[in-house]
């Protein structure tokens, strides 16, 4: 059995994959105790939805694989990520404008998924709708936060502004359509990304104009590719640290 | 081979629903509205207990899974335990006596779901940081006075966010609302 959404699946599990180990590294390193426990909650929900967005994928592709054989057992090529999620952690101010911009998409393209899905197969259309439930409230803080460092110092105002210049050329890519993304919309259950650009931008722009920030910048170049397995250099140096213990101890368990 | 005497099937939902959250000890899985289906094969020895996660990264989900096996092999059973992922589990599950159970231990119950289109909270407006804090929708559940404020939206687990009272002083902890 292989469903022909499959594919464009493997996409969402790597960008929550991903996205989760970057997050779980501002541990010991946010602004505030409070802090580290918020970036490190949300990290968990992703990687719990990549968990189970793992073993659904195992079930209905064909290789019978794991949730650990997807996360460990990959090379660099075979991640479908986009560029944003592996980029390494910056400035505080970054990592609120990147958490703006996934938990926005992650809303509206589970959204998406789960209306789409719950027709013909109640497993994927119940993990997209505990991942939109749960996307809610990382956007809500990703906002609270924008808001707050935009509308705060001059300090605080400035860092936010060059945030947006470095994120900007990694934005496009988020609303990029594949050839993942068409066979699953012919299947019937997937959702073209370039459809939810619209509204995501459009809360991303009003949660900046709240914030007192100019709207994201025009970049001079795009990040492209992450989704067909061609990712930045800092894609290598990540899996090389999430990857080594279950390469090193292959079989192990707690 | 010694087998525990085997209860009714009715009796061993009871055992199963039994079952308490490792991290919250006074809340069974049962008031958590976690436990989806049990059923019992026509021999009446094996058991198939249905579950849902509450977070998608809970680890408690896992050593509740164990606990259920053992308490079904305690009373005659060999379970085994699935995962289902629909309908997704929402904090309106939680029984009547699992918010009783949570304010026991002092975490105060769920507020209103954000953005729930029900209409019973919608939005709340809150501020971050060391500001001063955002009043907020739950009581205190130490001393029931109203007047607390949210402290952070993330707290000690994945499931809940610290508040402080104003009336009493001490800070507690909310099952918080999804």
């Amino acid at each position: 059995m292989s469903a022909p959404y499959a594919p464009a699946v493997l996409a969402l599990a790597d960008d929550a994959l991903i996205y989760a180990q970057r997050l779980g590294e501002w541990i010991s390193r946010a602004p505030q105790i409070e802090e580290d426990m918020a970036l490190g909650n949300i990290g968990l929900d992703l990687l719990g939805r990549a968990r189970s967005l793992y073993t659904w994928l195992g079930t209905v592709d064909g290789t019978d694989r794991s949730e650990d054989d997807y996360a460990y057992w990959r090379d660099e090529r075979e991640f479908r990520h986009v560029h944003l999620v592996e980029q390494p952690r910056g400035d505080f101010a970054d990592e609120m404008i990147r958490l703006l911009l996934v938990a926005s998409l992650d809303v509206e393209r589970y959204a998406a998924l789960a209306a789409a899905t719950s027709p013909v197969d109640e497993t994927l259309a119940g993990i997209a709708g505990k991942a939109l439930n749960e996307s809610r409230y990382h956007r809500d803080h990703a906002r609270l936060w924008v808001v707050r460092l935009g509308d705060g110092t001059e300090e605080s105002h400035a860092r936010m502004t060059a945030a947006l210049e470095r994120v900007a050329p990694y934005v496009s890519e988020l609303f990029t359509d594949t050839v993942a993304d068409q066979e699953a919309v012919l299947a019937g259950v997937g959702v073209y990304p370039s459809s939810l650009r619209e509204s995501v931008l459009g809360y991303v722009g009003a949660v900046l104009t709240e914030a007192t920030l100019d709207p994201l910048p025009e970049p001079s170049w795009h990040a492209r590719d992450g989704r067909i397995g061609v990712h930045s250099e800092a894609c290598g140096y990540l899996l090389a640290e999430m990857q080594h213990l279950a390469r090193s101890h292959p079989g192990a368990t707690w | 081979m010694v087998r525990a005497t085997r209860v009714l099937a009715a009796e061993l939902r009871h055992t199963v629903e039994s079952v308490t959250d490792p991290e919250i000890p006074t809340l069974t899985i049962g008031d958590m509205g976690i436990v989806r289906g049990l059923s019992v094969d026509e021999e009446g020895a094996e058991a198939v207990v249905t579950i849902t996660p509450t977070y998608s990264g809970c680890p408690a989900l896992e050593v509740m899974a164990r606990d259920i096996v053992d308490a079904a092999a305690g009373v005659g059973y060999s379970a085994r335990v699935v995962v289902s992922h629909n309908p997704p589990w929402t904090t309106d599950w939680l029984t009547e006596r699992g918010r009783e159970a949570l304010q026991e231990l002092h975490i105060a119950p769920p507020g209103p779901r954000p953005g729930d289109p029900a209409g019973h909270g919608g939005p709340v407006p809150v501020t971050i940081g060391r500001a001063p804090h955002t009043q907020s929708a739950v009581a205190c559940p130490r001393c029931g006075s109203d007047d607390t404020e949210l402290i952070s939206r993330f707290g000690t687990t994945a499931c809940k966010a610290l508040h402080r009272c104003r009336a009493c002083g001490d800070p507690f902890d909310e099952f918080k609302a999804v």
